[in-house]
């Protein structure tokens, strides 16, 4: 990336995030209902309580492993995998590089 | 042998993993099982398959045709997946969403074999994590897989024949895929909800409730998208032009 690529990047980066902050605050009171737990899911928040106001509730998930701490469980599992994953299939990646390129003589 | 750079990255997946593991469940743009009508859950199904089907079809000839392409392939399903999972806190808004990842699979893999991985992430979300659902599915994929990395992938290109430079391209599309996708969850809501009232005042109405939260989560989405682009263009340029990111001669300066 070059020098005027980098300050473009880091003024829009500026630009939308500040703009972000100005236009989220009048918003944020369209989010708030009674008894509104803090740091909800946007789904729990929008999506269930608009399903609520037209007659739909969200059922049961047909494996429901959000039971006690079993889904902190299932959640730790899915981060180990998921990490595992993808630092396995980097390097895969980037070892491909590393055999192409000769290492210097010493 | 060292390699430095790939150091940012390594701490960013342990970060995600990290945060995906001890984080308090939350969900976002995923319509949980139960909210859509059985009609409207069939017809959207109906919408995904085709993509999807594209989707494997792609992916089967590619990976024939490239050793490479499966592990870009197992490395996007896994960012993906790790992305759509993690509960982000938004401080203006004092909830939690998260971005999606989408436009990152889109550009680097091409849009439908990107709503390939974005259903499979899906699919394992609404099996084990309590998170989306199994009927609504179909609704899921066509708004973060099909809506978000069309979306994504066609602001990149516009932006790269536009001669916007590679991180700029990929800022944009990250957060405009992330944008859409929220936008299509509102128009699936509203369109399966409105019951006798009008959609699109309704549709409107949720698209504002999603700005809050959505509006900062999109320019995060924007700048991860663009470091994923820009980290791969340093290290593996090759890469980018055999997935026809760049061209050849754009190697040298992206």
């Amino acid at each position: 990336m070059n020098i005027r690529g980098n300050s473009l990047l880091c003024l829009l980066a500026a630009w939308s995030l500040l703009c972000a902050i100005l236009l989220a605050f009048p918003c944020a009171p369209l989010l708030a209902s009674e008894g509104k737990a803090k740091w909800q899911g946007v789904d729990e928040s929008v999506v269930e309580k608009v399903a609520r106001d037209h007659g739909r509730e969200a059922h049961t998930p047909l494996i429901n492993t959000d039971q006690g701490d079993l889904l902190l469980f299932v959640f730790l599992l899915a981060g180990a995998v998921g990490g595992f994953a993808a630092g396995y299939y980097w390097k895969s990646l980037m070892g491909r590089q590393e055999a192409r390129v000769p290492e210097e003589e010493p | 042998m060292k390699r430095p750079e790939a150091k940012p990255l390594i701490i960013l997946l342990l970060a995600a993993g990290g945060g995906l593991a001890f984080a308090t469940p939350a969900h976002a743009m995923h319509i949980s099982e139960g909210i859509l009508p059985l009609g409207w859950c069939i017809f959207w199904f109906c919408v995904a398959a085709p993509f999807v089907a594209i989707g494997l079809g792609q992916l089967k000839r590619t990976a024939a045709r490239d050793l490479a392409f499966k592990p870009l392939v197992g490395l996007m399903a896994a960012a993906v997946f790790i992305i759509s999972c993690i509960p982000i806190p938004v401080p203006t808004a004092g909830t939690c969403s998260h971005p999606c990842g989408t436009a990152m699979s889109a550009i680097l893999l091409g849009p439908f074999i990107s709503v390939l991985v974005a259903s499979v992430a899906l699919l394992i979300q609404a099996l084990f994590l309590a998170h989306g659902g199994l009927s609504t599915l179909g609704a899921n994929i066509v708004s973060m897989g099909v809506m978000g990395s069309f979306s994504g992938f066609v602001v990149f290109r516009g932006l790269r024949m536009a001669k916007a430079s590679l991180p700029v391209s990929g800022f944009f599309a990250g957060l405009l895929a992330d944008w859409v996708t929220y936008l299509g969850t509102s128009i699936i809501l509203a369109s399966a909800l409105k019951g006798s009232d009008a959609f699109l005042p309704l549709a409107t109405k949720i698209a504002i409730a999603f700005i809050p939260t959505q509006l900062p989560l999109g320019i995060l989405e924007g700048a991860m998208t663009a470091g994923m682009v820009a980290l791969l263009h340093k290290k593996r340029p090759d890469l980018l032009v055999k997935m026809r990111v760049i061209r050849a001669a754009e190697v040298a300066s992206p």
